[in-house]
């Protein structure tokens, strides 16, 4: 276990100058992004109203003070008041969360759920119409624009059949389209990386010794197959559910998905650095807290990628 | 049987790389001259715009306002994808955004393969600090969505042509920096590296005359790819209203405007939007065939 535990330190240390990276890259955007403080006040507000804001909101000290100022409150967990919602950053951030998690894991299991089965059907039946309508479908998947599925979605789905609601959260149905919306290039990839793995275990050597011993073909993918297939799939699978948190931003843009990534680009638009500050940092932790749990999934599965410490 | 296996597995690598380029020399597959002539097509039609659109995509007639797709002339012109709220021609328009989608996309990628390929090549060839510096960093972009950074930015400079280009491309630098890094670690170590550098050949030397010519298909390969995501990366930020700003037509921006009139006038957002779609498509399926005929060891990089 030494090997797994060497592997997950060096990670960390990565993980940890990572995040000092991201933080720093958004200190310096959105400081130059210009004066918040005309934004939060009346336009017709003395100057010395002004000069009393920034001075509270520690706007008027040195760029490298503040600087500091905010690396030491973000080791803290700390990012500041939302100029916007004047409450805590974070607690604001946070509590758009659950809705963004929501999103995404829906998004994910519908993925997860289509993509697998037809996958491996996809495999089996190797060339037959089934193959070719699902691979087709799939690089169509791949390829096209998160933004526009959502908006033909809501066109087709929810304007003309009136199956869904066009945006919002609430019930079951507000979640349909914008997690098919979302899942749509995963659910893609998935299938694609399943179709690949299982076709190259079928042709393996041990696939044929269990045909030849007469074991029958159901057992032969689902016991034999499936199992050696499970690892190329987990890892593509787990990419897939970071790619998501992106997409999350676009998905929950289109559908007014009360979710982190709305809140951050709102944020954008109001300046509001903190809430910013705090949704690009809680994305990546959530990000990498994602690709850390895989490592140590996959270094438990396959006890090969161990030894590959850099 | 130990000895045996080593000889077969050796014996497969370069017999699937004759098969990829003997599939090459039968002539091409129908999609990929189909996607060479639908690009050649596209950037027709961005150089030719003027010739081609049949009306100014910028100013529209107000009594043509939200006209449906019709061949039949109304006063006298026709619009045969329909008319927007402000009663602009969908068609030209489209002709017209085919100039933003590509001029951006093809600039996009010759920046990311610029920095990306430059810093790829340096961390592959000096290793050491250098490398872990230019990895690290490539970590830290892939560790949180770029998009909310590439909106950063663009709030903050402003929604310019250059500026754009410059985000859109930086957003894809890390791909061509770690494929490039990894072939290059790989070259460094052969002998005809040694055999220059011991010759005297300087390092740039090695790099321009000897590794470059060895990653070339690599690259063209990525930056297939990587055109296509430009091109979509560049809608979806004018889709946000941070890209080409109107009254300039784009792809991304005429979805964003008809996103209000998609219960009644559906064409203004579907057609661009199709185009898009086909346009992405096409792009990335021509590099996916590439990647298998130049490169089939690079099906996991992406």
């Amino acid at each position: 276990m030494r090997g797994l535990a060497g592997f997950l330190a060096y990670r960390l240390f990565r993980t940890l100058v990572a995040l000092w990276l991201v933080s720093t890259v958004v200190f310096v955007v959105m400081r130059l992004s210009g004066d918040p403080v005309p934004l939060l006040l009346p336009p017709d507000a003395p100057i010395a109203e002004m000069e009393r804001v920034r001075h509270e909101l520690g706007l008027d000290r040195a760029i490298p003070v503040q600087y500091g100022v905010f690396l030491a409150n973000v080791v803290r967990g700390d990012f500041g008041r939302s100029i916007h919602f004047g409450e805590p950053a974070l607690q604001v951030a946070v509590s758009y969360l659950p809705a963004t998690v929501e999103l995404g894991l829906a998004a994910f299991l519908i993925a997860a759920i289509v993509a697998f089965p037809v996958g491996v059907l996809s495999a089996v039946r190797r060339n037959s119409a089934l193959d070719h309508a699902a691979m087709g479908l799939a690089l169509v998947g791949q390829s096209a624009p998160t933004f526009f599925l959502g908006i033909l979605f809501i066109l087709v789905l929810s304007l003309r059949l009136d199956l869904f609601p066009t945006s919002g959260r609430g019930e079951w149905r507000h979640l349909v389209l914008p997690a098919l919306t979302l899942g749509a290039f995963a659910m893609a990839s998935i299938a694609r990386i399943t179709r690949s793995a299982v076709l190259e275990i079928q042709g393996a050597e041990f696939i044929r010794t269990a045909r030849a011993k007469g074991v029958a073909e159901v057992w032969v993918v689902a016991k034999h197959t499936l199992r050696n297939a499970a690892l190329p799939i987990l890892t593509i699978t787990g990419l897939q559910f970071g790619t998501l948190l992106g997409g999350a931003v676009v998905t929950e843009t289109v559908f007014a998905w009360p979710g982190m990534g709305r809140l951050a680009i709102q944020s954008i638009y109001n300046r509001d650095y903190p809430v910013v500050q705090s949704t690009v940092f809680l994305a990546a932790v959530l990000f990498i807290i994602i690709n850390l749990a895989l490592d140590v999934l996959y270094g438990l599965l396959d006890p090969r990628t161990r030894e590959a410490v850099p | 049987m130990s000895a045996a296996t080593p000889a077969a597995a050796s014996l497969d690598v370069p017999s699937a790389a004759a098969s990829g380029r003997a599939a090459a020399r039968r002539g091409l597959p129908w999609f990929i001259v189909g996607a060479i002539l639908f690009i050649g097509a596209l950037a027709g039609i961005a150089v030719l715009a003027p010739v081609l659109a049949p009306h100014n995509p910028e100013r529209g007639s107000l009594r043509a306002r939200l006209t449906g797709p019709t061949l039949e002339a109304a006063d006298g012109k026709a619009y045969p994808l329909g008319t927007d709220h402000l009663g602009r021609d969908i068609l030209s328009r489209v002709i017209y955004g085919t100039r933003v989608s590509l001029t951006i996309g093809f600039a996009a990628v010759a920046v990311g393969g610029g920095v990306g390929g430059f810093l790829g090549l340096v961390a592959g060839f000096r290793g050491g600090w250098v490398d872990e510096v230019i990895m690290t960093v490539a970590d830290a972009q892939l560790a949180f969505p770029f998009i909310l950074l590439a909106i950063g930015i663009i709030a903050v400079l402003g929604p310019s042509f250059p500026n754009l280009i410059v985000v859109v491309g930086l957003s894809g630098w890390v791909t061509y920096a770690r494929v490039l890094r990894s072939q290059v670690l790989s070259l460094r170590r052969r002998e005809f590296v040694h055999a220059i550098l011991a010759l005297g050949g300087s390092v740039p030397r090695v790099i321009l005359r000897h590794i470059l010519p060895n990653v070339g298909s690599t690259l063209m390969v990525i930056a297939t790819l990587e055109l296509a995501r430009a091109i979509v990366l560049e809608a979806t930020l004018s889709f946000l209203g941070l890209g080409i700003q109107p009254p300039t037509p784009s792809w991304g921006g005429m979805i964003h405007e008809g996103r209000e009139y998609l219960d009644t006038a559906w064409w203004i957002s579907i057609f661009p939007g199709v185009v898009l779609m086909l346009t992405s498509l096409v792009v990335s399926r021509a590099g996916d065939w590439l990647r298998d005929v130049l490169d089939p060891t690079l099906r996991g990089a992406q």
